[in-house]
């Protein structure tokens, strides 16, 4: 199962969840697995890419892939797929990949099955594990022909080294299409971002709803997530509200995140929300509510006032780590 | 200006998997997915007063009807169902081929996606459906302008705000947070009624049947399964040493 994941790369850094991706697809032991980076800078990420197991990676610096646009991506994959023989291609879901990975599956004509958890092999068969209906159900995919592709929930791996050596680099020029390189980035603005740690990266978060009972309180979680080493996340309706940027919003319209910590301060626990949260390793919820839903998939609850505890909480921890 | 917007007619109510088919059961009561009706209104939006036309487009059961009216209620002018036995079950590779299809015959200056599909959560689509049609694709897009031949969109990524600049013909999808939709009016809905919807088939697409629906797809549902159970969850109540127990449970996992 000749085997390519696209590794994202922002800011000269490989995102941690399409490492989570390199790194399973390497476990899966079925040969060598292959890496495309593309974008400013790719050779010198090459050997990164080599500490979590791939053997051989596809750099591309062309100018057509400075920005982080999809379908010049495209256009790269479709190169990689053919010169390398590839039989599968996994990708790990953000908002560049999902299209990339799109694209590229209407281009070859090739079976996608996205939002997967995780993904087996099954008496030599590539067999996808695809949560459905808010969750409550495991579907079980397979692909019908090759090459196969496969976007991934964020954060459905952890990114652990496996120990590999330095991968064969292999400089990589594709043809592009004209209608790859029609889009044209005329601004980024990083600003209003939120500066902290980006929390599909952060191993723990610490995320506030309508509990909180004001913008004010925020900071309640903020105080608690720095004392954490965490990012602060939030629900769909304080964004609305307007008392936290949209970037820190977490459930099905926002970002979907599986830290190993995940402290719920304030929040009911509403599908909206539990979907984009749920794959947390260990979660943490403080409401006041006694039947609040978010105590039905919580490991720890606490009925109590967060504006209680929290600050508690928060010096506790920080005597803790000295 | 013709501006193409794609809508998925999705199940109301509490949805469940046919176990024979393995397919969502889309017999019952539907709606306009709620992700379309923000790209429904940015259509209207950009219309305006001006002779731009608006025609939603979907592909779906007849019932699907009843969503491509919602959006001629909201002040579409025109609606284009592919309505087909052969293409239930299609997958992204199958439904990209088929509405690709039928936006070629609309020649829309903008093809408008909403950003997700609330029953099977799917938001890639329109990355596929503008590779089959050969045009630029912009997702996410918070902010969109027309000026000319342009389409110009503030959209937002994980890693802040990004500004971009598309030449039309150009497929864009929209962010819920884009805009917020209107409600049908009285006179809306009953001048829906009278405006022009057309039910096409494959064949008046001309896609063989071989090319839609199960026959079509490229993806397969083996099994379905219950999700993983967690494992030992606790509750409490605070006594006053609920911080002391949370800072224990959490050095108990090795998570402080």
């Amino acid at each position: 199962m000749p085997t390519v994941v696209f590794l994202e790369s922002h800011g000269n850094e490989l995102q941690k969840g399409s490492l989570g991706v390199l790194a399973k697809a390497v476990s899966l032991g079925d040969g060598d697995v292959g890496a495309v980076i593309a974008g400013e800078g790719a050779r010198s990420l090459a050997a990164e890419a080599g500490k979590f197991g791939a053997a051989k990676v596809w750099a591309c610096e062309d100018s057509e892939v400075a920005q982080p646009l999809p379908q010049p991506r495209v256009d790269l994959l479709e190169q990689v797929v053919e010169e390398g023989g590839y039989d599968t291609v996994l990708f790990a879901n953000s908002v560049l990949a999902a299209d990339v990975a799109a694209g590229l599956a209407a281009r070859l004509d090739a079976g996608l099955n996205w939002d997967l958890a995780d993904v087996e092999l099954r008496d030599g068969e590539l067999v996808g594990k695809r949560p459905a209906l808010q969750d409550s159900v495991y579907a079980d995919v397979g692909w019908s022909s090759t090459p196969r592709l496969a976007l991934f929930r964020a954060g459905s791996f952890d990114a652990a080294p496996a120990g590999g050596g330095e991968p064969e680099i292999a400089d990589t020029s594709p043809a592009y299409k004209s209608y790859s390189t029609a889009v044209q980035l005329v601004s980024q603005d990083a600003a209003e971002s939120g500066g902290g740690p980006s929390i599909e990266d952060s191993d723990v978060i610490v995320a506030g709803g309508r509990g909180l009972g004001s913008p004010d309180n925020f900071t309640l979680a903020e105080e608690l997530a720095k004392a954490l080493g965490g990012a602060v996340g939030a629900t769909r309706a304080v964004v609305d509200a307007g008392w936290y940027p949209y970037s820190a919003q977490i459930g099905q319209t926002g970002k979907t995140v599986s830290p190993k910590l995940y402290v719920a301060l304030g929040i009911s626990g509403a599908i909206q929300h539990k979907v984009g949260m749920q794959g947390s390793g260990t979660i943490v919820a403080i409401n006041k509510d006694p039947n609040a839903p978010i105590f039905e998939f919580s490991d720890l609850g606490v009925v109590g006032d967060v504006h209680e505890i929290v600050p508690k909480l928060t010096e506790l921890v920080r005597a803790r780590k000295g | 200006m013709r501006i193409a917007v794609c809508v998925k007619h999705v199940p109301e109510g509490p949805s469940h998997i046919d176990p024979s088919t393995k397919r969502l059961d889309r017999s019952g009561e539907g709606a306009l997915n709620h992700f379309d009706a923000n790209a429904v209104e940015e259509a209207l939006r950009l219309k305006g007063d001006s002779d731009t036309e608006v025609v939603a487009v979907s592909l779906g059961p007849q019932q699907a009807l009843d969503s491509l009216r919602k959006a001629l209620a909201m002040g579409a002018d025109r609606a284009v169902l592919v309505s087909d036995d052969a293409a239930a079950g299609s997958d992204l590779v199958a439904t990209s081929r088929l509405l690709a299809a039928a936006l070629e015959r609309e020649e829309a200056d903008l093809v408008l996606f909403g950003q997700q599909a609330s029953d099977a959560d799917g938001a890639v689509l329109w990355a596929a459906v503008a590779e089959r049609l050969g045009r630029p694709v912009v997702s996410q897009a918070m902010e969109l302008a027309v000026d000319g031949g342009t389409v110009r969109v503030k959209r937002q990524t994980e890693f802040g705000y990004d500004t971009l600049e598309a030449p039309l013909p150009a497929v864009v999808a929209v962010s819920d947070a884009i805009n917020e939709p209107r409600y049908p009016s009285l006179k809306g809905i009953m001048g829906a009624k009278k405006k022009q919807q057309d039910v096409v088939s494959l064949a008046d697409l001309g896609v063989d049947a071989g090319e839609a629906g199960e026959a079509g797809s490229l993806t397969t549902v083996l099994a379905l399964g219950e999700p993983p159970a967690r494992g030992d969850a606790r509750k409490i109540e605070d006594d006053g040493n609920a911080a002391q127990e949370i800072v224990d449970f959490l050095a108990e996992k090795r998570l402080v």
